[in-house]
């Protein structure tokens, strides 16, 4: 791709845009199934499409369409969902000495743009690149890229589920789903161990009122993962 | 429920979320995250996930499904078992779909 030297601040945004292509292979088939999963699990199709724009992150997308489905009440909703997504408070914690020179208008569309996906193809540039004023550019590209790639997503998955027949149990998806990403997130026995207390917790506390067992198995399953984690002889 | 109160709990995720991703960016340097945080932080997607997956494979709670005949707990099985030797997330749904409508059936 041609890139100008007079104008570093497009150089900089279009290397942001082609360290992000590699990834939409793994982002697009998620958006993809987000889309189908969030009909299935009863969500109308505006909101499937809305949620990507005003959530803006994969996981928590898909725990708040099963969380929807399942009548949960509104509060439990958010607070699940800031708890899924509050690893990103350390992606905002990494790249804010970066940030700090820039106005808030910056501030406030790199903050909405920074997901996983984003913040893992741009930290290397942004902390081993050349100390430049027009740097942010290129988080600017991977999020921007990363945006609009789960948007066009998440509408063809609406368009898919909208063909797929009811009664095929493609709720089950959701589940499977989230099978999927422990597995692939998991790297060290405490995390397993984390999972498996989250589990079983989650079990006992079902009659919990207004589906507060969820909250409180989390808890206690992140609390069991810092003990196990001893046990590993690892403080990393 | 209402498409307002869908909305209204779908904007208050959004807000929040975006309040998570500006935290630092917006604190300047008087906040920062210490190493206790961001080791407890490695241990919120396993626990949440778990918390999720449990209840949708035993819908009735620890005592009522642990029977052989439960179809989605093969298929759970067969989930864990293919995101363990793939790690890929299609093929985890489509093995864990195809196992739940095989043994669907095959009970049927």
């Amino acid at each position: 791709m041609p890139t100008n030297p007079d104008n570093p601040a497009r150089t900089e945004f279009l290397a942001g845009v082609r360290a992000e292509l590699p990834l939409l292979l793994g982002v697009v088939p998620f958006g993809l199934i987000f889309g189908v999963l969030g009909l299935a699990a009863g969500l109308p199709a505006w909101a499937v499409v809305l949620s990507s724009s005003l959530v803006f992150g994969g996981s928590s997308q898909v725990v708040f369409a099963q969380l929807w489905g399942a009548a949960t009440p509104g509060p439990v909703i958010v607070a699940t969902v800031g708890v899924v997504n509050l690893r990103h408070a350390l992606y905002s914690a990494a790249v804010a000495e970066y940030l700090r020179a820039l106005p808030w208008r910056w501030k406030l569309l790199l903050a909405y743009l920074l997901t996983d996906e984003a913040f893992a193809a741009a930290i290397g540039r942004l902390r081993d690149g050349p100390t430049t004023a027009q740097r942010h550019w290129f988080l600017f590209g991977t999020g921007f890229t990363l945006w609009a790639g789960w948007q066009l997503a998440t509408l063809g998955g609406v368009l898919l589920g909208a063909a797929i027949p009811a009664g095929w149990s493609l709720d089950f998806s959701i589940a499977l789903t989230f099978i999927a990403l422990l597995v692939l997130g998991v790297h060290r026995r405490s995390e397993a161990g984390a999972a498996l207390v989250a589990a079983v917790v989650a079990l006992l506390a079902q009659g919990l009122p207004h589906k507060s067992g969820l909250l409180l198995a989390a808890g206690v399953g992140v609390a069991a993962g810092l003990l196990f984690r001893h046990g590993e002889g690892d403080s990393a | 429920m209402s498409p307002g109160y869908l909305l209204l709990v779908m904007a208050a995720c959004g807000l929040l979320t975006f309040l998570i991703r500006l935290s630092f960016i917006a604190g300047g340097r008087w906040l920062s995250a210490g190493p206790g945080f961001s080791a407890a932080l490695r241990y919120v997607p396993p626990a949440v996930l778990g918390a999720l997956i449990a209840p949708e494979i035993f819908p009735g709670g620890l005592a009522s499904d642990l029977g052989a005949g439960s179809p989605r707990l093969w298929a759970a099985l067969v989930a864990l078992a293919v995101a363990w030797l793939t790690r890929n997330v299609l093929a985890t749904i489509a093995a864990g779909m195809l196992a739940l409508w095989g043994v669907q059936g095959w009970l049927a």
